[in-house]
């Protein structure tokens, strides 16, 4: 299993202290349940050897109360999973060991008791154990091992439901970051800004919005889309930002051709050029260049998003001192991770300071042609 | 005439504000928008308006800075400092915290019954502002105040009372001087550092004003100017000049300090 030790105790931590497997109220419902489980094997049991009910239900009851006594104080000693079990052969080898002790210990205290000992009966004739304590220990161990496998399903669930959590909060992050409230807001106010004074230009940016919105909204469920795509999304974002900073953003964006049917994973590109806007381009005083553009080196696409801003050194400073700020640090995460996922060692994402000031990131992953074209 | 100023780096949103201004308070005269932060701050000291509406976000100082700086360095003779609107696309947190350090806060589109209630609570500042003239100068100790909330609001993030400075580590050349903070005699900010003097040398650290003051112990280090703070036990006297202005002489120094006027307050004589 892949999971790092941090990752496997997380959920039992969380099962515990939502459900509390060694609460009193989870003792007392554990201890009926055994109570009720113990009557019914010494009802089968009295009816195989024909023994009278009532000591039987006695006898079964302390031997049976025993075993769970033994795997619960187990179950304190021993570091326990989220099934409420020691994880792999601990959990089984108290299993296999509770039945015989607690056999042993349950009949003595039955013993006493009743005032006379069975251990005698069984030091002389051996073969008793077998008769009495076979069928009781294939009971006995059946309930057992039932307990047991109930608490693992349980910690399978709680495993499903806390990996299923961890996928939508992953959803909802990039989500978030792509849908940049700050972005949303101000590109609105330049829409209604240029509703009442140009109205069709203000058409045309709703239409970038729309599809850019589209574009973002749908990247969560597909895997692959063209790179002419890509860059069509990258056009709309560039086009509110180009309406919003007018003459300080001067945008450059290449796409050879022969390159346009090239599959990437959609809006890959789109936190790198926002981030050259957002942390680049946007905070320095007057205008600035952004250069996007894709070309091909042997069999290898090369993405590369450049701009003349402040620098990344300056971004850094002005994030450590503003860390309100939205920091790109989940996009460029998000990238490696992707890119990772489809194409392994084989891709590679650098981000580093551009001749001439300003940054330059680089994407280069194999270029494979689409299969059904 | 109430005078306005807008600074707002998006060039469509600020037409939109004048437009929108323009109908809700038709008196207002606009100066020639600024469209960054220290384009604000250069323009709201020379036009010297009574308003100031500034963007959170913009290149260069953000509005917040740009507030600081236009409070710090409004000149004696210039009258109340302007009434202060903050204009925000979009921000979680702060909103209250903007209310609190400036008479006002819009958030972005601006919406215009939002604006007719902020130009009433300008015009209202105003008129108080007005009768109360002549009763009593512009109290520099209610501008300092109101400088000190700015800085809370800049510093916020830093959160958690950071520990303070026992010995500060710098550098001349390859060597790392150790210096104890007592022994500084004032800190000097000098762009993304501050000049560390001594009785016997000077060195640079890398770490802003900003970040250093709250470091300091505040009754042994005073604020004397933007980019000056200064022991206060090694203050020998404090001169008044003819402008009003507090020069500053020290103890084991020769340099005379500058006191500006938002911290002259500070020399009164017992």
């Amino acid at each position: 299993m892949s999971l790092s030790p941090d990752s496997r105790k997380a959920p039992a931590t969380e099962w515990r202290s939502a459900h509390a497997p060694l609460s009193r109220r989870h003792l007392l419902v554990h201890g009926l349940e055994v109570m009720l489980a113990n009557t019914a094997i010494s009802g089968l049991l009295s009816s195989i050897n024909g023994h009278p009910f009532g000591p039987t239900l006695v006898y079964g009851q302390c031997i049976g109360l025993s075993i769970w006594a033994i795997i619960e104080a187990g179950r304190r000693v021993l570091p326990v999973r989220a099934s409420g079990w020691p994880a792999g052969w601990r959990g089984i080898l108290l299993l296999v060991l509770a039945c015989p002790v607690g056999y042993a210990i349950g009949l003595t205290i039955a013993d006493m008791i009743y005032g006379h000992s069975n251990w005698h009966a069984y030091l002389s004739k051996p073969r008793r154990i077998l008769l009495d304590f076979g069928p009781a220990a294939v009971f006995f161990a059946v309930v057992a091992g039932w307990f047991y496998a109930r608490g693992q399903a349980r910690e399978h669930r709680a495993q499903i439901a806390a990996a299923t959590h961890a996928a939508t909060l992953a959803r909802l992050d990039m989500l978030q970051s792509q849908l940049e409230p700050h972005m949303l807001f101000n590109t609105l106010a330049n829409l209604r800004a240029l509703i009442a004074v140009d109205p069709l230009r203000a058409q045309e940016m709703l239409d970038h919005l729309i599809a850019f919105l589209r574009a973002t909204l749908a990247a969560s469920r597909q895997s692959e889309h063209p790179l002419s795509e890509e860059f069509a999304r990258l056009d709309d974002y560039l086009a509110l930002m180009r309406v919003r900073m007018g003459e300080r953003l001067c945008t450059r964006v290449t796409l050879p051709p022969e390159l346009g049917a090239l599959p990437v994973p959609p809006l890959l590109l789109q936190p790198l050029v926002e981030n050259a806007i957002k942390h680049g381009l946007e905070p320095q005083r007057g205008p600035g260049e952004l250069h996007v553009e894709a070309s091909l080196d042997g069999s290898t696409l090369v993405l590369r998003v450049a701009d003349t801003g402040r620098g990344l050194d300056a971004a850094a400073r002005a994030l450590a001192r503003e860390p309100a700020l939205p920091s790109s640090g989940f996009g460029l995460a998000q990238i490696r991770e992707r890119l990772r996922t489809l194409h392994g060692d084989a891709a590679r994402f650098t981000l580093e300071p551009r001749h001439g000031g300003g940054t330059l990131a680089e994407i280069r992953l194999p270029a494979a042609a689409r299969p059904h074209s | 005439m109430t005078t306005a100023l807008i600074a707002e780096d998006e060039p469509l949103l600020a037409q939109a504000l004048r437009a929108e201004l323009a109908h809700a308070w038709p008196d207002l005269q606009l100066l020639e928008p600024a469209v960054d932060g220290d384009d604000a701050v250069e323009r709201a000291l020379s036009g010297r308006p009574d308003v100031v509406f500034l963007d959170i976000r913009m290149p260069g100082r953000t509005g917040l800075e740009a507030a600081e700086a236009i409070v710090e360095e409004w000149p004696g003779d210039a009258g109340a400092l302007p009434l202060i609107v903050f204009v925000t696309a979009y921000d979680q947190y702060a909103l209250q915290a903007f209310e609190r350090a400036a008479v006002d806060y819009l958030q972005k589109p601006v919406q215009p019954a939002r604006l007719a209630a902020c130009c009433a609570r300008l015009r209202d500042t105003l008129a108080l502002r007005t009768a109360a003239n002549g009763a009593a100068k512009p109290a520099a100790a209610d501008d300092a105040a109101l400088l000190g909330r700015l800085r809370t609001l800049l510093a916020a993030p830093a959160e958690a009372a950071p520990t303070a400075l026992a010995i500060l580590q710098a550098s001349i050349g390859p060597t790392l001087h150790m210096i104890p903070v007592d022994e500084v005699i004032y800190f000097e900010a000098a762009d993304k550092y501050v000049r560390v003097v001594t009785r016997e040398r000077e060195a640079l650290i890398r770490m802003s004003l900003r970040e250093l003051l709250p470091r300091l112990q505040p009754e042994k280090f005073w604020q004397i100017h933007r980019g000056t703070v200064v022991r206060a036990d090694a203050i020998a006297t404090a001169t008044r000049d003819d402008s009003g202005k507090v020069f500053l002489t020290l103890r084991e120094r020769p340099e005379r300090l500058v006191t500006s006027r938002l911290y002259a307050h500070l020399f009164r004589g017992m």
